[in-house]
């Protein structure tokens, strides 16, 4: 456990707290990330958010007060040491800023770019706790560090511990098995990956599009593990190519099941099997996966001209300002709650606003329409209210009778939620499933599940969750099979 | 990266390759399929797994040049590779001992309906196959189904061989000559749904491999999703075979011509760069 107070109390710390009064650090201004232009972004690829510069980022570090209980670091899910990695960013030791932050976190500059911050550790922050003012900008922060070190060409391969020779293995390659791989590979295994697509990464690389994480990001991290000796293997699904019995017999000794929860739902209403009808799933994995918005590539994808996404999430926000970036004149956001319901980062709602994407919120389709060659045309659509806090403790929405109204669309992109996907669970017998959700049990302690040298985490067993919690499942089930491999011993 | 060891050529658009998949060819099961991406910017085709040498390492796909992808690979040759082989994918086809049972291939249909056919001499029934297209240099496979066909009806439309007339036609001559215990139809939706149209008034129990668009062949997309019942399959990995008498056979049709236009200016553009 890190000795906060300990910590605080080393003479750099002291020294850099004194430096500024605390009165002038809360009269700092929050920074504002530079952007692309929002009309300029919506005709190009690349990333929305370009990065604080040093001066942005010392200065933003200036209005962090190294708190004597740094409550931020509470709503972290892995616990980075905050005010210790912001101090190093105020005393422009840039590089040993990267260096704290990854004594707890395998990719920052994922997870800079991708966490939901304000739910999380800004929500957590003094500012935003006790002065009522915006918190922090700590994702920013953690982003420059990454960004910093990894273009600085000083990226630090972690140093590993000799070859102890014994063969893991991680299955899907998301965060959560990049995690595990990369700790794994540290205390001495021989990882290897197995990836049922043709690309390393999950969701990373499929789901999210290259304007909110730049796939260069990830592969770099995909390098620094091959390079610490991870091996990958794509196109291969265990339970099909492969199973699980056939890797123990070639001498496997542990399992991490980070497979993810890949299984579109739709909402079954009536229309919904027309063409131009999509799960996000699918929108997103032709667009992002397979470049179909790139003339080089051959997979091809339905550009729409009035493009509805239904769903409140980040996979809702990504669909649908891809579609405008697919030349998309009208994109509408349809979610049957109101936006304080909505499970998307604040960030990403804003820049979608921003770009001219609609936000019909309290209604809900209930029937599509389509032309004599099967093709939507128009969606029916449900007002909606809210009533009393469901079991998620959003309040539920509730239809308002007789209120349905037509929508032209021609492409519907369904944005509603995914589960696990079965083919590796259903391919294990014995393995602990939860009978509803179908997610791997696991031993919370050590994302153990009841065979013993198996482990799981991430979406696989959380259901639809986050990138920085499949991470922190990889760290802790990594731990889990050290000890597990070295009382086999 | 996958080699191709062998080509072959069934008709000038039939073209038959043995790629080395050593944990493939392994696993596989007789109604599988893989999923190929012939080079870093192709698109993932689902294909069925006709053969597989475990010795070898190797299986055997079969395709028919139609669009763009289709054609490129028909254009590799021996000693190539294919950029990505994945599977084996989709439930295998249920073999069990049904007694007669009727096998119609229609065109290429024929190559995945061969593992089948063989699958089901071996659990000891009776097989009649049907082999069906447009004319002689389209029917593929014919001595293969012969090994394991007790006997083997060939139907071309223009008469060019064996008998004329549509696969129905020969259907409906077996079944009003002996009793059909169960039949299997693979080929193109619109064969499908007629063979199982057939046999529905027949009453015979009747599974199709389906065929529809897919992008990642695990379950992920719902690119393949159909009709099945009155429920919403996917047919990667619910299917490919159903019931054919619960398949919805017209939202399929109208869901496989979602990219028609798209697959028809790729297509000149193609051809236009080889010109
Ligand atoms: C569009 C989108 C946007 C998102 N945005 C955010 C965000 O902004 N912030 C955030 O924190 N989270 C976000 N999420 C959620 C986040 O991406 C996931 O929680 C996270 O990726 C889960 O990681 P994972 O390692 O469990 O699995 P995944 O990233 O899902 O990876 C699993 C991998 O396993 C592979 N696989 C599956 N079965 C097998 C098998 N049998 N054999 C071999 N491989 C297999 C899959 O192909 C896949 O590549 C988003 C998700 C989506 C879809
Ligand atoms: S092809 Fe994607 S789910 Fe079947």
């Amino acid at each position: 456990m890190t000795d906060y107070k300990a910590e605080r109390a080393e003479a750099w710390r002291e020294e850099l707290r004194k430096s500024i009064p605390a009165k002038d650090r809360t009269n700092l201004e929050r920074v504002e990330m530079p952007m692309q232009d929002a009309v300029e972004r919506r005709s190009n690829n690349l990333e929305v958010n370009l990065g604080l510069t040093e001066e942005m980022a010392v200065k933003e570090s200036h209005r962090c007060l190294d708190c004597a209980n740094p409550t931020c670091v509470t709503g972290c899910p892995v616990n980075v040491n905050i005010p210790k990695f912001i101090k190093k960013i105020e005393a422009k030791d840039f590089l040993g800023a990267a260096a704290v932050i990854k004594e707890t976190s395998t990719l920052p500059a994922v997870c800079g770019r991708v966490c939901p911050q304000e739910k999380q550790c800004e929500s957590k922050c003094f500012y935003t706790q006790k002065l009522k003012k915006p918190a922090v900008a700590i994702g920013y922060l953690e982003r420059f560090a990454a960004d910093y070190e990894r273009e600085s060409g000083k990226m630090s391969i972690p140093e590993c511990e000799k070859p102890n020779g014994i063969k893991v293995a991680a299955i899907g390659s998301g965060p959560a098995s990049l995690a595990w791989a990369a700790d794994m590979a540290r205390k001495g295994y021989d990882v290897t990956v197995f990836e049922a697509l043709h690309e390393i990464g999950g969701v990373l690389k499929y789901g999210i599009p290259e304007f909110r994480l730049p796939k260069k990001i990830v592969d770099v991290e995909i390098e620094n593990l091959a390079k610490m000796g991870v091996k990958f293997l794509t196109n291969t699904i265990i339970g099909r190519t492969i199973t699980l019995e056939t890797l123990r017999e070639r001498g496997f000794k542990a399992f991490f099941i980070a497979a993810g929860a890949g299984l579109p739902r739709f909402m079954n209403i009536p229309g919904e099997n027309a063409n131009g009808i999509f799960s996000s799933n699918e929108y997103l994995t032709r667009v992002n996966l397979m470049h179909a918005a790139d003339p080089e590539y051959d997979t091809p994808v339905i550009k729409g001209k009035n493009v509805m996404v239904v769903g409140g999430g980040n996979t809702a926000m990504d669909s649908v300002r891809t579609a405008k970036r697919l030349g998309a004149e009208r994109a509408m956001i349809v979610y049957r709650r109101s936006e304080d319901e909505m499970p998307a980062r604040l960030e990403e709602v804003h820049h979608a606003k921003e770009e001219g994407v609609e936000f019909l919120t309290l209604n809900n389709p209930v029937e599509y329409l389509a032309n004599d060659k099967g093709q939507v045309q128009q969606a029916k659509i449900q007002k909606m209210e809210l009533g009393e806090p469901d079991a998620s403790g959003r309040r539920s929405p509730i239809p308002v009778e007789g209120s349905e109204y037509l929508v032209d669309t021609d492409v519907v992109v369904v944005a509603v939620g995914v589960s696990p996907n079965p083919i590796i669970t259903s391919a294990i017998e014995g393995l602990d499933v939860d009978p509803k959700r179908r997610t791997i049990i696991v031993n919370p302690e050590n994302n153990q599940s009841n065979i013993s040298d198996i482990f799981a985490g991430g979406d696989i067993v959380r259901g639809g969750a986050t990138v920085i919690l499949a991470m922190g499942d990889g760290r802790k089930a990594a731990e889990g099979a050290d000890e597990y491999l070295k009382s086999l011993k | 990266m996958n080699k191709i060891v062998k080509k072959r050529f069934f008709s000038e658009n039939v073209v038959q390759f043995v790629v080395e998949a050593p944990e493939i060819a392994r696993t596989r099961k007789a109604g599988n399929f893989v999923i190929i991406r012939l080079d870093e910017k192709g698109e993932r085709v689902p294909l069925t797994i006709s053969e597989a040498d475990t010795e070898k390492g190797t299986i055997t796909i079969v395709v028919q040049r139609i669009g763009v992808s289709t054609y490129k690979l028909a254009a590799l040759n021996e000693g190539d590779y294919i950029h990505d082989v994945v599977g084996p994918l989709g439930h295998p086809t249920h073999i069990f001992k049904a007694g007669t049972v009727l096998a119609c291939g229609g065109g290429v249909g024929v190559a995945p309906l061969l593992p089948i056919v063989q699958a089901f001499k071996e659990a000891g029934n009776r097989v009649v196959s049907i082999l069906a297209a447009r004319n002689k240099d389209l029917i593929i496979l014919e001595d293969e189904i012969r090994k394991y066909s007790d006997e083997v009806i060939i139907m071309t439309d223009d008469g060019s061989y064996g008998k004329k007339g549509v696969v129905t036609v020969g259907m409906e001559d077996v079944i009003a000559r002996e009793k059909v215990d169960f039949c299997v139809a693979i080929g193109p939706a619109i064969m499908m749904k007629f063979c199982s149209l057939t046999t529905q008034k027949h009453e015979i129990p009747t599974v199709v491999s389906l065929n529809t668009i897919m992008v990642d062949g695990t379950g992920m997309c719902g690119a393949c999703r159909v009709k099945v019942d009155g429920k919403t399959r996917f047919v990667c990995v619910d299917g490919p075979e159903f019931d054919a008498h619960k398949v919805d056979f017209n939202e399929m049709l109208m869901r496989m011509g979602a990219y028609k236009e798209q697959e028809k200016e790729a297509f000149e553009a193609y051809k236009n760069a080889l010109a």
